[in-house]
């Protein structure tokens, strides 16, 4: 098969209110009308875009509700669009269940000049470290989460070194004086 | 306590709780046995441990950021330095996860020599870890049977892809090349010496009183903490949750082969220890029908775009040229889209998480590592441990600082 050209892109379902396919985005917006904002489709992965206010109670709801069982948090990771983009980054949960074997990806989209996204350490603790990655490579700020400090760079370090405007070897040259 | 306490004046009584002292003591990072350069603050009161916190980060240096930087393609060798035990599972994560995004389809038998070299791959990552963990407690003889077994295995990877520990086998679109004449028979050939190498491991240490007794009971996670905590691979089935990515969403045609999942109940070093003891067995076996199976075919997917065409094609057919002109000066174009690949590492749950919003360099490629989740559990499984017993818990979760830090 040949590989296809960027401008045709994946054969994308884009689902507004009302009209959701995936069981657990119909769940979703049958518990609360606020709480889907678009579903995506594609490549067999079903993304759920979820208002950055609701997102703990989203997860929340899909951990304990029978049927979905989201029990395993796999990953919590930043995406920076680029600085005129708007909004600018991205918090993508990627949600697992230990019993139904299923995945779905969940995305709070964050504006630039108010990065706070509310922490979801009190539905998995596994997100603790995971949000503590993403305020230091991106500076998003995750409310109530116990701990928040970089983890992976230095308590000094000046910047945000995974947004894109961060060049890559860093602001000025290297020096040893 | 047993002593008779008749002949000790009193003042030397054996003091058998708390100081109501506090003293912080900082762990690495150049501890031997903190396997590259982890730093861990911890709190003891005497030798009991009351509290742990990890410091990571000292092996930073940007590898998600350099993704973007670099054509696909190229973001291959990244992935050799992550997990540095387990290579050819990092490569593997990352290729799929753009072959999805490209949508191809990988000959069976490029599949099938995946499978193989990734279970052996697996066998050499544990067999480093056996080493390492029995040598943090105490046992060195058996770091020495460990890696004679491993030398095997880096050989057989050797002599496929040309590299020891960063082998870089796989590509877009399939392997590098094909595994070279006489391969199969030497897979053959370790694959009839190791179950007698794993007796051997196990009359060195498993019924060892010592070692025994340092890892039972030590390190506990229940089921319930440990999938809250993110534990994935043989650490979650060390707390008796039989959970594989292999089977729960199977890649490369795992679902095609006959193999267990060692589970113990224990929760704790022990248990680990076990299931990693018996997470070999299987790997074997897995080799072994991988083995079976193996047809002649093309190694390579039929997406000339994507795949450097083969050297003689390059010399004889003008499209052959231009192709592999393209893709080496320029690179090939990915359709907009996400992916999140996750796949059974020797360690757990490895998930590449891929974006693209076209043309030959990746948006954003972020590695859920195992290690770093794993490692994140740490300080609950210490609590109330003694500090002689952190160094058998870390040994246990088997972390590789490099897919940490990344």
């Amino acid at each position: 098969m040949e590989p296809q050209n960027p401008q045709t892109s994946q054969p994308e379902k884009e689902l507004h209110s009302g009209t959701a396919s995936s069981p657990i985005a119909v769940a979703l917006q049958r518990e609360n009308g606020a709480w889907v904002s678009k579903v995506v489709e594609a490549l067999g992965e079903t993304t759920i875009i979820v208002p950055r206010e609701h997102i703990a109670g989203v997860c929340a709801f899909l951990k304990t509700t029978s049927g979905f069982e989201f029990n395993f948090l796999s990953d919590l990771c930043g995406f920076d669009r680029g600085p005129e983009e708007a909004p600018r980054f991205e918090v993508n949960y990627h949600l697992f269940s230990t019993t139904k074997s299923h995945r779905v990806r969940i995305k709070v989209l964050v504006n630039e000049d108010d990065t706070h996204v509310p922490s979801v350490t009190g539905v998995w603790r596994t997100a603790n470290w995971h949000e503590r990655e993403t305020y230091d490579l991106f500076g998003v700020i995750f409310d109530n989460h116990p701990d928040l400090r970089r983890i992976l760079l230095p308590d000094d370090w000046q910047g945000y070194a995974l947004r894109k405007d961060f060049p890559l070897r860093g602001y000025e040259p290297y020096s040893l004086e | 306590m047993s002593v008779s306490t008749a002949n000790i004046p009193p003042q030397f009584e054996i003091v058998d709780q708390p100081l109501d002292t506090q003293m912080t003591i900082s762990m690495g990072p150049q501890h031997p046995s903190t396997h590259g350069v982890l730093r861990l603050e911890l709190v003891l009161d005497g030798e009991s441990i009351v509290k742990t916190t990890p410091d990571i980060g000292y092996l930073h240096t940007g590898m998600e950021k350099l993704f973007e930087y670099r054509k696909y393609q190229q973001g291959i060798v990244i992935t050799d330095r992550m997990d540095y035990l387990n290579p050819l599972g990092n490569n593997l994560a990352y290729v799929m996860a753009v072959e999805k995004l490209l949508q191809i389809e990988i000959p069976e038998r490029a599949q099938i020599i995946r499978v193989l070299t990734c279970e052996l791959q697996r066998i050499a990552s544990h067999l480093v870890w056996l080493g390492t963990h029995a040598l943090d407690i105490g046992a060195m003889t058996v770091f020495f049977y460990a890696f004679r077994e491993r030398e095997k295995i880096m050989n057989l990877i050797e002599a496929a892809s040309g590299g020891r520990l960063t082998p870089s086998y796989f590509r877009i679109g399939g392997l590098m090349m094909d595994i070279p004449a006489g391969f199969e028979r030497r897979v053959k050939q370790f694959l009839d010496d190791f179950p007698k190498a794993v007796e051997e491991f196990h009359t060195l240490i498993t019924g060892n009183r010592i070692f025994q007794k340092r890892t039972q009971g030590v390190g506990y996670i229940s089921a319930e903490d440990a999938i809250d905590w993110g534990l994935s691979g043989p650490s979650l089935r060390g707390s008796g949750v039989a959970l594989d990515i292999r089977r729960a969403n199977p890649y490369c045609g795992y679902e095609n082969y006959d193999f267990e999942i060692p589970t113990e109940a224990d929760c704790d070093v022990w248990a680990r220890y076990l299931v990693r003891m018996r997470e070999m067995i299987e790997s074997h076996k897995i080799v072994s029908q991988a083995l079976a199976r193996l047809k002649p075919g093309s190694v390579k997917a039929d997406a000339p775009k994507v795949v450097l065409p083969d050297r003689e094609a390059m010399k004889t057919h003008m499209d052959a040229l231009i192709h592999h002109f393209l893709i080496v000066a320029e690179g090939f174009d990915v359709p907009a889209g996400e992916v999140y690949m996750p796949i059974e590492s020797s360690k757990g749950e490895l998930g590449v998480y891929v974006q693209s919003t076209g043309g030959p360099k990746p948006a954003r490629v972020h590695f859920r590592g195992p290690s770093f989740v794993n490692l994140s559990a740490l300080p609950h499984m210490s609590r109330g441990a003694m500090v002689a017993d952190i160094v058998a818990i870390i040994g246990s979760i088997d972390i590789v600082l490099g897919e940490i830090d990344r």
